[in-house]
């Protein structure tokens, strides 16, 4: 068996090429993340909320959607909505299939970094509220969600970054992003090993930087602790 | 509709367990060098050690799988796809469980590295018999949690071609009309087998602390 010498200069010649075609794709990546993290914080929150609700119904029925939604592969999640729901006469665009599955995915786990943060809120202040004779529902407009979310912050910013790295799972759903575009270069021109380490560091060129980010809003926040 | 298919499921199952279990024993073992190297005390080592931890995590699964079977591919023969894939699953595992046993390392209090300078043991020794299985202990829950991560993050073995519970639910959910039906039942099937192995880590991790705790 021959091994090809893998030369790093015909590799830096690769990237030059492949570069402007990942490009595109790196952005669809970067739009179907932002959809996830729109639908998905505002239904983690409300998620989160409902966790505390007073009816146990309610409860009940959060817990349960939370563990469906942690509990299934982000990837099961994908494939359900673009393979499985057309068959039950709801058909989706791939690039929606991406967003909605991994939004919900992303409302799962962030219901429960959010209701991490909603339970930091200290007690008396919570106490101090319905002494001052506000509504359940201003104590949580106005006291314990601006708080609460101020603490999940740094582990929603990881989160996000999570979310980033799974959007690459939508390549299984033919969604034209990055590791598709990567993968479609390297069936035309058999280079599949620069182009797929090429959208590697593309990916790292993001994740690593948001991650010391993340790091850094971590230690901000807790300073005064 | 009949449910015949989830037995057609259900034969990915032991392949997605060997999947979790190799790739999460390979990151326990791999995991430990690659922590010591990222404590160092040589700057180009711990540098080094730590950008290989941040590429393995900052870079999605499924990119270093296809890095793997597709990119090496065209190098090395693989007869199986199988075993390239449990040893990149560990590799990345072990970037994850070194991370997992530096927050364990820096639980440890500082007395406890003095005492056994006090005592007259080298590095090698503190680190191995008085700090080392302390970390062990503080580590398995997250270690835990990583594993279920694990078994879901498994399912993308698929996309290379293992046979895992992915594979069987594309390949029956193909063939039928109702193919919702498949992919519901895998993804209950992965919910089931998460708390499975949660509640096994668990009273595996109080039989564990149990036998190390004084």
């Amino acid at each position: 068996m021959s091994i090809p010498a893998i030369a790093p200069l015909t590799f830096v010649d690769d990237w030059a090429d492949a570069f402007p075609d990942l490009l595109p794709g790196l952005w669809v990546s970067i739009k179907v993340t932002l959809i996830a993290l729109v639908i998905g914080l505002p239904l983690g929150l409300l998620l989160a909320i409902a966790n505390g609700a007073r009816a146990r119904v309610v409860r009940w029925l959060a817990v349960l959607l939370v563990e469906i939604g942690r509990g299934m592969p982000a990837l099961v999640m994908l494939q359900l909505l673009y393979f499985g729901l057309p068959t039950a006469g709801v058909v989706l665009s791939s690039f929606w299939a991406a967003g909605l599955g991994l939004g919900l995915t992303t409302a799962a786990y962030t219901s429960e970094i959010i209701r991490g943060g909603l339970n930091a809120v200290p007690q008396g202040e919570v106490e101090a509220a319905t002494a001052l004779n506000l509504s359940r529902t201003d104590t949580l407009r106005f006291i314990v969600v601006p708080q609460g979310l101020r603490v999940a912050i740094p582990a929603l910013m990881g989160f996000a970054i999570l979310i980033f790295q799974a959007s690459s799972l939508a390549y299984t759903i033919a969604l034209p992003e990055l590791l598709a575009q990567a993968y479609s270069w390297g069936s035309s021109s058999f280079k599949y090993l620069p182009v797929l380490v090429l959208a590697g560091l593309m990916y790292a060129v993001i994740t690593i930087p948001a991650g010391l980010l993340t790091e850094r809003a971590e230690r901000r926040l807790s300073r005064h602790l | 509709m009949s449910l015949d298919y989830v037995t057609t499921i259900l034969q990915g199952v032991p392949m997605t367990l060997l999947l979790t279990f190799a790739g999460l024993g390979l990151g326990i073992v791999g995991g430990i060098p690659l922590a010591v190297l990222r404590q160092s005390r040589i700057w180009p080592v711990r540098t080094l050690a730590r950008l290989v931890i941040d590429l393995l995590r900052g870079i999605p699964i499924i990119v270093w799988l296809f890095i793997v079977i597709f990119g090496l591919g065209a190098y090395i023969q693989y007869d199986d796809v199988t075993l390239p894939v449990v040893l990149g699953l560990g590799l990345i595992s072990s970037a994850y469980l070194a991370e997992i046993y530096r927050g364990g390392l820096a639980a440890i209090h500082a007395g406890q590295f003095e005492a056994s300078t006090a005592l007259g043991m080298t590095r090698l020794d503190t680190m191995a018999r008085i700090v080392g299985p302390q970390i062990a202990r503080i580590s398995i829950p997250a270690a835990a949690t990583y594993g279920i991560g694990l078994l879901k993050d498994s399912s993308i073995a698929f996309t290379v071609g293992v046979q895992e519970v992915m594979y069987w639910t594309n390949d029956v959910a193909r063939t039928r009309s109702d193919a919702i039906g498949p992919y519901v039942a895998a993804g209950l099937l992965y919910i089931v087998l998460s708390v499975l192995c949660a509640w096994g880590a668990r009273s595996l991790g109080g039989v564990l602390r149990r036998r190390v705790a004084r």
